[in-house]
């Protein structure tokens, strides 16, 4: 299918040494500078992306090896391999690293930053400089996160949401924290410009005919993600400056030290510890889908090619994410119902409410793959995965908005469990299902699939090995963030158990270091459209050229290159008839 | 553009409604001042762009700007050909040091500001390089 469909788009480039508008096949290595300063100047989506990618990678595999200690402390009731200190760091630094500069950062700054724009047809993010200094921000940030490590009194160790007045410098003292605090700023402002840049180009620069209800629910939900960011970044970072002058400049944002009494009475000028949960809460409920919503689009993605079949559902996918998107943001104070300061019905009603979209999703989830043609690769094995990890997480979810179990529950490990399957099963099965998926576009080469299904079940299993023994242990009683526990409750034989489920996750992920090493080694070539893709990125080459694209297909629905390869068995448009298309859909 | 500011305009009216709700359910100024602004955040861009949407059609908005009446931009038109696309899109940078540079002097800054201000001195020279250097850039054409 290399017919010419249509005149080219015509790309001004003032910076092009060659002249050249448009690539022509030779990938993103034939264009600018080469090597390191390639690396170091590149304003390309594509090498953008693959940074942010490689990057969040590492970040990943690191915070993994701080999980592991931390199940090797919890085998034993008073173990000793980590003293409380470094335990605390450990787990710290596990959920910032996985939170902040993982999962986040390989969904929207990696994989939306290679996919968006090939998906709506644009030749760059509408703002490729402040593209690439999101990169720059973010990979300092991760660098000043690891700092803390090195410096003295070692890395933060007040858990990754930082509650006062544990994060005050009295209670917490040493750089550590100030570390943490900066590297999240730096890693703030970076989600913003994304964010920014996100937005701006899913409005700016789609291609003709592919109009909002055309784009790819994976492009729909990078957009309703961007906009989350910008609701939810700002209130982080302005959060984390006041926490940073209370620290340093003696203010009292968030601490009543040096409140004064008038008749037995605090003053209003008094500061308030709650003030920071209901700040980092108003980021972090939207920043759990903030997290969430970029892999719901993956998974959509996924899911039709692989059915053989059209998303089902396609706008109630698209409502229910906005809908997700707008309840999230006003229900921060769930976490917060134990402090007795916060409106529980509201916040308990609205959380519940949020079950009804995904559910919607989950209908649609499972509509699409009804009578579908599946073929169980790689990709389709972890979304499948998915939907199981995420229902579970889910269900939980239900239970913990409901505030009498809240308050039994709340800091305990039924939390903790609760939350790495809803964002375990997002971001890890998820995201990987993304990465199976889209590596062949962004590499030209495939990855191996049988040591990719060794890498599924192995994760799938070690996903609830460890997790489901941490609702039981949770429901027994056992705090979170405990270096050692009782040994007298029963306890510590759930603890093994999960712990083994750790280091059989881990080994399924070596599994994906093998893949990749094999993938670089013995390169079997991936061609444009290896699994019969349906949307507008696998229409250009693999990897893709310069600016993406030199032609493009008629678009008149969802599936623009299913159109062009199947003409006998277009999309059906959605909605009323429209009028007739003025282009015949060419048969090659 | 008329879906995008529906989109955005909707966001605007669902946190002014639980705002007001929230409010006189809790009188808590905080969480209303953010869902206010959360509202703002959506009514702002969306009236941005209900404004060029009425442009695009000939309308003015309200009693404001000059009727245009471009019609729908070929992204937003269902029978839009690829042809109607053809042209210059906009001009996009090839390579740029500056975002590089920036982002080190922003390193460096927020690094001062934790181990010294001594680091502050390498990084806003830093910052006031690149903001220079991508000015300039930008002027000579592309986008920020």
């Amino acid at each position: 299918m290399t017919d010419v469909l249509d005149p080219p788009l015509v790309v001004d480039q003032p910076h092009e040494p060659d002249g050249h508008g448009n690539g022509h096949g030779g990938g993103h290595e034939a264009h600018g500078p080469t090597g390191i300063l390639k690396w170091l100047t590149s304003t390309d989506h594509k090498v953008i992306g693959m940074s942010y990618m490689i990057t969040s990678l590492v970040m990943f595999y690191l915070a993994g090896i701080m999980a592991l200690f931390i199940r090797l402390q919890l085998t034993s009731p008073h173990s000793t391999l980590l003293s409380f200190n470094q335990y605390n760091e450990l787990f710290t630094m596990h959920g910032s690293l996985m939170l902040y500069l993982f999962a986040g950062p390989f969904a929207f700054g990696g994989l939306a930053n290679y996919i968006v724009p090939l998906q709506i047809g644009a030749p760059d993010m509408a703002f490729p400089r402040l593209n690439a200094l999101s990169y720059w921000l973010y990979l300092t940030g991760s660098i000043t996160m690891l700092l803390g490590f090195f410096v003295a009194g070692g890395a933060a160790s007040f858990g990754w949401v930082a509650y006062a007045p544990l994060s005050s410098a009295t209670s917490s003292p040493g750089i550590g924290g100030d570390v943490w605090i900066m590297a999240l700023a730096l890693t703030g402002f970076s989600a913003i410009f994304t964010g920014v840049n996100l937005v701006a180009t899913t409005f700016y620069l789609r291609a003709p005919g592919m109009t909002m209800f055309r784009m790819p629910i994976f492009t729909w939900n990078m957009l309703v993600t961007g906009i989350l960011i910008l609701i939810a970044f700002p209130v982080l970072t302005s959060a984390l400056i006041m926490l940073f002058c209370d620290r340093h400049f003696g203010t009292h944002i968030y601490t009543v030290t040096g409140c004064h009494l008038v008749n037995g009475a605090v003053t209003h000028t008094c500061g308030s510890p709650l003030l920071w949960q209901n700040l980092f809460w108003f980021f972090g409920h939207p920043e759990v889908y903030i997290l969430a919503l970029p892999f719901f689009g993956i998974v959509t993605e996924v899911l039709p090619v692989f059915s053989r079949k059209p998303v089902f559902g396609y706008k109630g996918m698209v409502f229910a994410t906005m809908a997700i998107a707008a309840l999230s943001t006003g229900v921060w104070a769930h976490h917060m119902f134990t402090t007795g300061a916060v409106l529980l019905p509201f916040f308990s009603f609205l959380s519940l409410l949020i079950a009804v979209p995904t559910g919607i999703k989950f209908f649609n989830w499972i509509g699409t793959m009804w009578h579908g043609q599946l073929q169980f690769t790689t990709a389709m094995l972890f979304s499948i995965g998915f939907l199981f990890a995420f229902l579970m997480g889910g269900v939980t979810g239900i239970m913990l908005a409901s505030p009498p179990i809240d308050f039994a529950t709340h800091d305990t490990y039924f939390v903790v469990a609760h939350f790495h399957q809803v964002l375990f099963g997002t971001a890890v099965f998820a995201g990987f299902s993304g990465l199976y998926y889209w590596y062949p576009k962004m590499y030209g080469r495939m990855l191996n699939e049988k040591l990719g299904k060794w890498h599924f079940w192995l994760m799938f299993i070690g996903f609830w090995v460890t997790f489901m023994p941490q609702y039981v242990v949770g429901l027994l009683g056992m705090p979170r963030r405990v270096a050692s526990y009782p040994s007298n409750l029963g306890w510590q034989s759930y603890n093994i158990v999960s712990t083994v489920g750790a280091f059989i996750i881990a080994l399924s992920f070596l599994m994906l270091l093998i893949n990749f090493v094999v993938s670089w080694r013995n390169p079997v070539p991936a061609g444009n459209n290896p699994w019969d893709g349906h949307t507008l990125e696998w229409f250009t080459t693999s990897p893709p050229p310069h600016h993406n694209y030199t032609h493009l297909p008629p678009i008149r629905s969802e599936r623009p290159t299913w159109d062009y390869n199947h003409p006998d068995n277009l999309t059906v448009h959605h909605g009323p008839a429209k009028s007739p298309p003025k282009e015949k859909v060419p048969v090659a | 553009m008329k879906i995008e500011s529906v989109f955005l305009l909707f966001l605007g009216v669902f946190f002014g409604l639980v705002g007001t709700v929230y409010w006189f359910w809790s009188y808590e100024d905080g969480g209303t001042m953010m869902l206010a602004g959360t509202a703002a955040l959506g009514f702002l861009p969306g009236l941005y762009y209900f404004f060029w949407h009425k442009r695009f059609h000939g309308k003015k908005f309200f009693f404001w700007g000059t009727a245009h009446g471009a019609g729908d931009r070929p992204s937003d038109s269902d029978d839009a050909t690829i042809a109607e696309g053809a042209g210059v899109i906009d001009s996009f940078p090839n390579s740029s040091i500056w975002p590089f540079v920036m982002g080190m002097g922003a390193f460096f800054t927020v690094l001062g500001l934790v181990f010294g201000m001594w680091l502050a001195f390498l990084g806003v020279p830093l910052i006031i390089t690149a903001l220079t250097g991508v000015t300039a850039e930008s002027r000579r054409g592309g986008h920020v």
